[in-house]
């Protein structure tokens, strides 16, 4: 029954763009926005690549400090295998946990047994394979790696893409190549088969990791996203009220140019960002 | 008969389906354009400030309001039962500034305090979900009350508005979406 709960809380949030904010006025500022839920972290993804050194779970005080400033859901981030970091955060009533890759990995074999939580997850995956397996493991929601904290689209693009066109694979074949491709995949079969009769995941899918402009978000929409994470992308621009404001609206009209047209004009400076090739630290490279 | 399903943000999808399989017509409203004349609107779950702050950019606010007023039926579920009410007991917030009646937000708490249970509705059994589910606390002499958990009030209807704070579209049972389609 929880399960289905927390399966049903993702379900709430499609549609809508979940931000990372780092302090309760930033909250305000993304809550104003219209996103339908943020992620409560000391760093952005883009901060913590530019200090480096081990980035752990969020002080629980500054976690605090956001749920008594805004209504919306609030999320925040244990590092891979963490079990503690996640208990805790479910000891101050978290509404969703983000197994992530952005941190540090606690463990680089295990991740955490999501099922002996009540609060929800989500986690990334860059292939069907990934999903799956964090699906299995107790994740209520699937979001792209991406490129955390780099606003360059390419990579979300990469395992938005791949994740899709596997499931498309799965959903033309025949019961015995069905067998085999949970085999591969490394997944039960009974994951592969609702993924083969559905043409889609269990869980609600949604695209993170380089999400900078409007258009960013309207493309991983139209490639399959239910909805979007942005990290660095909002409070790394110049002008965070209007852009955030801008995403949201992208994210629901992702299919009208013409009012994309309108809301990408005048938003001041994106981040700058970092292209693939500059990066020395491959954060989707964490967790499989 | 075209029912209009607000498709700003949240689980409206869920909605479409449910009314594909009771063999109603639905249209996706996402901007201004799409507001025609329905025989019925659905505002679904999600997040009230998200879709507030959608109704408003997208000028979509303003023909809602009017048509509701006018007398369209509306099932606003969760969120879409915040977007019609007139008050709030944990903000000044404005929405349509319909239905009247209070509401406390997330009364039922955070996601840890999200649950499912079965009481009745309008005098037939329904299985309830509650996600960070609101509940009322006052309602106006207008407003009818259709059902309680827990004492609570949790739906309610008030002429053409039926507001209710669980999410019907999340289960298989069809009784709260039929009695939202005899409401013409």
């Amino acid at each position: 029954m929880r399960d289905e709960l927390n399966k049903n809380l993702a379900q709430m949030l499609k549609g809508g763009v979940i931000m990372d904010v780092s302090t309760p006025e930033q909250a305000v500022i993304a809550e104003k926005a219209g996103a339908c839920a943020v992620m409560a972290l000391e760093r952005i993804p883009a901060d913590i690549r530019a200090v480096g050194g081990v980035s752990r779970m969020s002080d629980p005080k500054m976690i605090r400090s956001i749920q008594e400033t805004v209504s919306i859901p609030i999320m925040a981030k244990a590092r891979i295998g963490h079990f503690v970091e996640a208990q805790i955060l479910q000891a101050i009533e978290i509404d969703y946990i983000d197994e992530s890759e952005v941190l540090s990995p606690a463990d680089d074999v295990f991740h955490i047994d999501k099922k002996q939580f009540k609060v929800p997850f989500v986690c990334g995956a860059k292939d069907l394979g990934e999903a799956l397996r964090r699906i299995q493991e107790g994740a209520s929601m699937i979001r792209t790696k991406g490129e955390p904290g780099t606003g360059d689209i390419v990579q979300a693009v990469r395992h938005m893409r791949k994740i899709q066109g596997e499931m498309r694979m799965l959903t033309s074949m025949s019961k015995d190549e069905l067998y085999n491709a949970a085999k591969v995949l490394a997944v039960p079969f009974e994951l592969v088969e609702y993924v083969a009769k559905h043409g889609k995941l269990p869980v609600v899918n949604f695209a993170a990791g380089g999400v900078a402009t409007p258009a960013d978000a309207a493309l991983m929409m139209q490639l399959g996203a239910e909805g979007v994470f942005v990290g660095s992308g909002i409070f790394k621009s110049g002008d965070p009220a209007k852009r955030a404001a801008a995403i949201v609206q992208a994210v629901t009209n992702y299919e009208d140019a013409k009012l994309l047209a309108d809301i990408s004009a005048d938003l001041g400076e994106a981040m700058v960002g970092i292209n693939e090739q500059e990066i020395e630290l491959m954060m989707s490279e964490r967790g499989k | 008969m075209k029912i209009g399903v607000l498709a700003l943000q949240g689980a409206f999808l869920e909605h479409i389906e449910m009314l594909r399989k009771l063999g109603v017509e639905t249209v996706e409203i996402r901007q201004k354009g799409d507001l025609v004349d329905f025989d019925g609107i659905v505002l679904p779950g999600g997040e009230s400030t998200a879709m507030g702050k959608l109704l408003r950019d997208l000028e979509l606010f303003a023909p809602l309001q009017e048509a509701l007023r006018g007398g369209t039926p509306c099932l606003g579920t969760c969120a879409g039962l915040i977007l019609m009410s007139k008050r709030f007991e944990d903000s000044e917030w404005r929405h349509l500034d319909l239905l009247d009646v209070t509401v406390r937000r997330h009364g039922f708490g955070r996601q840890i305090g999200s649950f499912a249970t079965t009481a009745e509705f309008a005098g037939e059994s329904v299985p309830m979900v509650f996600i960070r589910g609101p509940y009322i606390t006052e309602v106006g002499e207008n407003v009818e009350v259709l059902a309680k958990v827990e004492e609570k009030i949790v739906a309610v209807r008030q002429g053409n508005l039926l507001g209710v704070a669980f999410h019907p579209e999340l289960t298989e049972d069809f009784v709260v979406h039929r009695y939202f389609l005899g409401m013409r």
